[in-house]
């Protein structure tokens, strides 16, 4: 079974991210890079159903600048086959869509049995390429799924998407797209032999046009800002009884919050 | 009507409304109208149309049919996309929801169109609209604006206000006939989580989250005590959902639910960056945390720095007087 594993880098959470000069991208000197948590999670799914299967093939496909080499660098060192890169400067402003028709193109040319991908990316949490994907290519799909069993003959899924106050079970036919929400595994670590074995990989660029995507966002970044400042808060002092009282009478009168 | 902006109604699954559409049509009428709901269901009730009246839906669309539920989104996506090329709607907005946040991607992209998702704030810029959104786990916010009408957009619940509900306003109930397309994914079975008694987690007005402070998963009793006095959730921050305290569905933050109460409590809990991803949009923050060096108390609006065991049972006890005046 082949399966393509979506994946984006994108900044580490904890670190700074300052406005860029063009005052609609971030500065991206000094950034910490690291593929999406919930991508993660997708390489490690598409890792254990090969597993599992005993065969198979693992293809970890990034949009992005060069730097994105280095992501799909880690998806090769946990134990993807090969990888893909679309880097083209074309794109360097690609909307969710425009994002979704370039991976769906991807999938056309490589036909995978299943396409896995993070219910979101953290830089701008859209969470929306996968269910585009989906319909670009004209499959089913599944976002936030906990649990999956493809059956033994490869032709279909079953799958457990996370729902206000519940889990929703899914047979899908396959090919499909699925998107991972945290809880579906535990990511591997890459193994010191998997980053040497990396290295040797096959990472294959690729441009918009090998695609036949033109890219025009039909949403864009018209300015990034800092947040509004909060106002100053206050410690409530004295012993807990007095605080407490105190912190419930200001949430009732002052703040009515409650 | 062509021009109309449309809402995507979420529902609770057994035909009425739920109390985020008064936000969502709430904030269509301040964007100027006209408002419309479109209403995919297997069942809607009488009541549940006369509340997206009430709530200022000139119009329903209503699409029902016993293939919609439960909802899979190449099902919803075709027919709404057949109406909207018919009816040309100026936008297309809806809460975030499971589904409603899938839908709405599946939809824009067989439209063509752009998505603004877990918008927190939308104005009209001469003829153009323009959304902004919390992005890199909500330390920037990024202003969009699309290239072309409709404009599609998901909003993040308790953000924006709800409309007041006018009783005796009704909206004409236009039904759509629809084909549904046959579904290839099928329903196996829903499996409901075990109810806490407690409102659910994005929904509620008021949350309390324990963090690493609470020491272990048997002390959040304490937390829906609380909880339960004074009707909130309770959720828990990812040191506490990674050390197996709670359930994976509890946690707060970017690798978890996304919250914007009315009211928000973290006891125990640090402030990390990736907790405050997730909860720096609510209205008033309490922090509870015996470090007075944590980071939570810099967004704090009240803080109390002591132990999180004397202070809870306090609460309790405090609001429970309360109550019973």
């Amino acid at each position: 079974m082949k399966i393509l594993v979506m994946i984006k880098q994108v900044p580490d959470t904890a670190t700074q991210v300052k406005i860029g000069g063009d005052g609609k991208q971030i500065d991206t000197s000094g950034i910490t890079w690291i593929v999406s948590p919930y991508d993660e999670f997708a390489v490690e799914e598409a890792l254990r159903i090969k597993e599992k299967r005993g065969q198979g093939e693992v293809v970890a496909v990034a949009l992005g600048p060069d730097r994105a080499k280095e992501a799909l660098r880690s998806a090769l060192a946990m134990g993807c086959d090969r990888a893909i890169h679309v880097n083209d400067p074309a794109l360097a402003a690609a909307d969710t869509l425009t994002t979704a028709r370039v991976l769906a193109a991807v999938a056309k040319q490589e036909a995978p049995q299943l396409v896995l991908c993070g219910r979101q990316a953290i830089d701008d949490d859209m969470g929306a390429v996968g269910a585009q994907m989906a319909e670009v290519l004209g499959w089913p799909c599944a976002s936030w799924i906990m649990e999956e069993a493809i059956d033994g003959g490869g032709t279909s899924v079953r799958v457990g998407r996370q729902v206000e106050g519940g889990l929703e079970v899914f047979e899908l036919p396959l090919p499909a797209v699925l998107s991972a929400q945290k809880g579906l595994n535990e990511p591997r670590y890459p193994t010191l032999k998997g980053i040497m074995g990396a290295k040797k990989k096959e990472i294959k660029d690729v441009k918009a046009a090998d695609l036949g995507v033109t890219a025009a966002p039909e949403l864009s970044i018209a300015a990034l800002e800092a947040l509004p400042p909060r106002p100053p808060g206050r410690i409530v002092p004295g012993d807990v009884k007095d605080a407490v009282k105190e912190l419930v009478r200001a949430l009732r009168e002052d703040a009515k919050a409650i | 009507m062509a021009g109309a902006l449309w809402c995507m109604v979420e529902d609770d699954r057994k035909g009425t409304p739920k109390k985020v559409m008064a936000e969502v049509l709430g904030e269509a009428a301040r964007l100027g109208g006209p408002v419309e709901a479109v209403w995919l269901t297997d069942k809607a009730t009488d009541d549940g149309l006369k509340q997206l009246g009430a709530w200022g839906a000139a119009k329903v669309w209503l699409l029902e049919d016993a293939g919609l539920a439960p909802y899979r989104g190449e099902v919803w996506a075709p027919p709404v996309a057949e109406l909207a090329a018919k009816e040309s709607p100026k936008a297309i907005l809806a809460p975030v929801t499971s589904r409603q946040r899938e839908f709405m991607a599946r939809l824009a992209a067989r439209l063509g169109a752009g998505l603004a998702a877990d918008s927190v704030a939308l104005a009209m810029d001469g003829d153009r609209l323009v959304a902004t959104r919390p992005v890199y786990a909500g330390k920037l916010l990024s202003r969009v604006a699309w290239a072309k009408q409709p404009w599609m957009a998901t909003l993040r619940p308790n953000v924006f206000k709800p409309a007041d509900a006018q009783a005796g306003k009704t909206a004409a109930v236009e039904r759509v006939t629809v084909t549904v397309p046959a579904a290839q994914m099928k329903f196996v079975e829903r499996r409901e989580e075990a109810s806490t008694g407690l409102p659910e987690l994005t929904e509620a007005e008021i949350v309390l989250s324990g963090g690493r402070g609470m020491k272990g998963p048997e002390n959040y009793v304490i937390l829906e005590e609380l909880g339960g006095v004074i009707g909130a959730a309770v959720g828990a921050s990812r040191a506490a959902v990674d050390a197996g305290w709670r359930p994976h569905r509890f946690q707060i933050g970017q690798t978890g639910r996304t919250i914007s109460p009315k009211l928000y409590m973290g006891f125990g809990v640090s402030g990390a960056i990736q907790h405050l991803a997730g909860m720096r949009t609510s209205k008033v923050i309490v922090a509870v945390n015996k470090d007075p060096e944590a980071p939570i108390f810099k967004i704090a609006d009240y803080g109390i720095v002591a132990d999180l065991f004397e202070v809870v049972p306090e609460l309790t006890k405090e609001f429970k007087r309360l109550l019973e005046k």
